[in-house]
């Protein structure tokens, strides 16, 4: 069993009108079996509404499943006495960073995580440093989160739930309020985070470019697993990724195009090296 | 029918120590009619730009002229202003209310004091030019999904019947279909009624593929005004105050230095397609 894996997971909510009768339900994630590695990068695709998010709130205790089982490291997540464990272990940063910083100051905002587990006060200093310096933040350390730029804000949120020492960490779409370069900071460390520390990443993402590196790829689908492979694999299949409000990376769809056109190039190109690579060859 | 900013300057906390120019010396003209991107990086004054352009900020000093008429003045009607110059926020849908899409989109039109029968009219027609289907006008707006939302708010300000545009990050958290659906229905309402717009947008992508000028924005000052491919040429500069070019600049570039003799001045996908063949062919 890896780090993450659910088993035939389920998740139903009921849907209500004005009055509370009830109108029908919804079913958000319909029998998800995915098993992640430990030390993997892992991307979720999908498109609005397509499940993704429902799922990835299951990891950490934040939805229980209607039926099915989710395992993180090995804890059931219904085990309500295992509950702090699973959220200290699988530790999740949202869409938007001002919804999830409350410190007056960037080393304050690291250290809340860890006060609350009761870590030692020398101990939580350490791991605010350590933390801060994974994510290239530590020279803001003094700083007022309300100063900093949206990329720098999503690091810091990072480096908050890195500091509590989780074996993996789960991005819902941690890059979608910031501009070019606020992405490529995040992405950067997410990445730096997973090759140098060993974290599992999961990256929930409509950015295809983020994930070209990410060692498995899933896509969603009216809350099932659509498509499940390498991001070669993946990216290889242009047209049913757009069946499903998917796009590839410009890249990829600049060699799809110029292929349809009759150059020969092989299949699923994901990087500028590549096409230009295979391009210079021919 | 024009807009002009004429030596704009605008000061957060006057006469404080903390005292931040957020615009500086802005000088631009927003003739008829034109599609416009606005672009730059988080903090660069994009946003305090775009809320002098309706009258929700004044200047410090120096003028707004609105077809000719300062809008500062004493005597100058506001009301008509915003309605004439409209704004869509970010995450828009987070201001829809009312029980139904209709009504919601007859919010607007109905306080500028109109006839029922005119304020329907216009809802109606907004919801046509957004795109929605009329199975969706009496449904609760919270039912819908993230992009329909999006049009629904769209659509309340272009019942206003704005002469102006502004759309701040209308594909922000979208899926990439969703992304094309709203900025292809943009580009149309253009062309079909010759609005125009102003696009602030993230992704050089989405800017290089619809507006045909872009205005780039740094600390608070115009860095350039120009047509998008004599702006991309500065892709060095550009990626210093966080920015960057549309990826296939990238690509062209790295193959013109491979030697292979491309035009780099390309920004878009086909663009990028034609080229390369027209270089592999000849």
């Amino acid at each position: 069993m890896g780090i993450i894996k659910t088993s035939k997971l389920v998740f139903e909510y009921i849907r209500r009108d004005e009055e509370g009768n009830v109108e029908g339900i919804t079913r958000a994630v319909d029998e998800v079996d995915i098993d992640v590695k430990q030390g993997d990068f892992v991307a979720i695709l999908g498109h609005n509404g397509s499940g993704k998010s429902t799922l990835a709130k299951h990891i950490n205790a934040i939805l229980y499943p209607t039926e099915g089982t989710v395992w993180v490291d090995g804890m059931d997540t219904t085990d309500e006495k295992r509950l702090w464990d699973i959220r200290q272990n699988a530790g999740m940063v949202f869409q938007n960073p001002d919804n999830q910083i409350i410190g007056q100051v960037v080393e304050e905002d690291v250290g809340f995580g860890p006060e609350n587990m009761g870590v030692p006060t020398a101990e939580i200093w350490e791991r605010v440093e350590e933390s801060l310096k994974a994510v290239g933040m530590y020279e803001f350390r003094k700083h007022s989160p309300n100063k900093l730029s949206g990329g720098q804000k999503q690091r810091v949120s990072i480096a908050g739930v890195i500091a509590m020492h989780p074996k993996c960490i789960i991005l819902d779409e941690p890059t979608a309020m910031l501009d070019p370069n606020g992405r490529k900071e995040v992405i950067r460390a997410v990445r730096a985070l997973n090759a140098a520390e060993g974290i599992t990443v999961v990256l929930i993402t409509h950015y295809m470019e983020e994930i070209i590196h990410a060692d498995k790829v899933f896509v969603m689908d009216k809350g099932k697993v659509a498509m499940e492979g390498t991001p070669r694999e993946i990216f290889s299949q242009v047209e049913h990724l757009k069946e499903l409000r998917l796009d590839v990376p410009q890249v990829t769809l600049l060699a799809h195009e110029l292929k349809k056109s009759g150059v020969k190039l092989p299949d699923g190109i994901l990087s500028k090296e590549e096409l230009i690579e295979a391009l210079i060859k021919r | 029918m024009s807009l002009i900013l004429d030596h704009v300057n605008y000061v957060y906390g006057g006469d404080t120590e903390l005292a931040v120019r957020a615009l500086k010396d802005i000088n631009l003209v927003i003739p008829d009619g034109q599609f416009i991107g606005l672009i730059g990086h988080t903090g660069s004054g994009k946003s305090t730009l775009v809320q002098h352009l309706n009258g929700l900020m004044k200047p410090t000093s120096g003028s707004i002229f609105f077809n000719g008429e300062d809008v500062h003045d004493e005597d100058y009607d506001k009301k008509k202003l915003r309605s004439k110059v409209g704004l869509v926020f970010q995450y828009p849908e987070h201001q829809l209310f009312e029980i139904d899409v209709f009504s919601d989109v007859c919010y607007g039109p109905k306080n500028l004091g109109l006839e029922q029968k005119e304020v329907e009219l216009r809802a109606y027609a907004a919801l046509k030019q957004v795109g929605l289907e009329d199975e969706f006008f009496y449904q609760s707006p919270f039912d819908l999904s993230g992009g329909q939302k999006r049009r629904v708010a769209i659509a309340g300000v272009l019942a206003m019947k704005p002469d102006i545009l502004i759309l701040d990050e209308p594909t922000a958290g979208l899926d990439p279909k969703g992304r094309d659906e709203i900025l292809d229905q943009i580009a149309k309402l253009h062309k079909e009624t010759g609005i125009t717009v102003i696009l602030v947008s993230h992704s050089m992508e989405d800017v290089a593929k619809y507006v045909e000028r872009i205005i780039v924005m740094n600390k608070g000052a115009v860095l350039y005004d120009d047509v998008p491919k004599e702006v991309f040429k500065h892709y060095k500069e550009l990626e210093q105050v966080g920015l960057a070019a549309p990826q296939v600049t990238y690509i062209m570039q790295a193959l013109k230095e491979k030697g292979l003799p491309v035009n780099t001045e390309v920004t878009t996908i086909p663009e990028a397609k034609d080229e390369i063949l027209r270089v592999l062919l000849s």
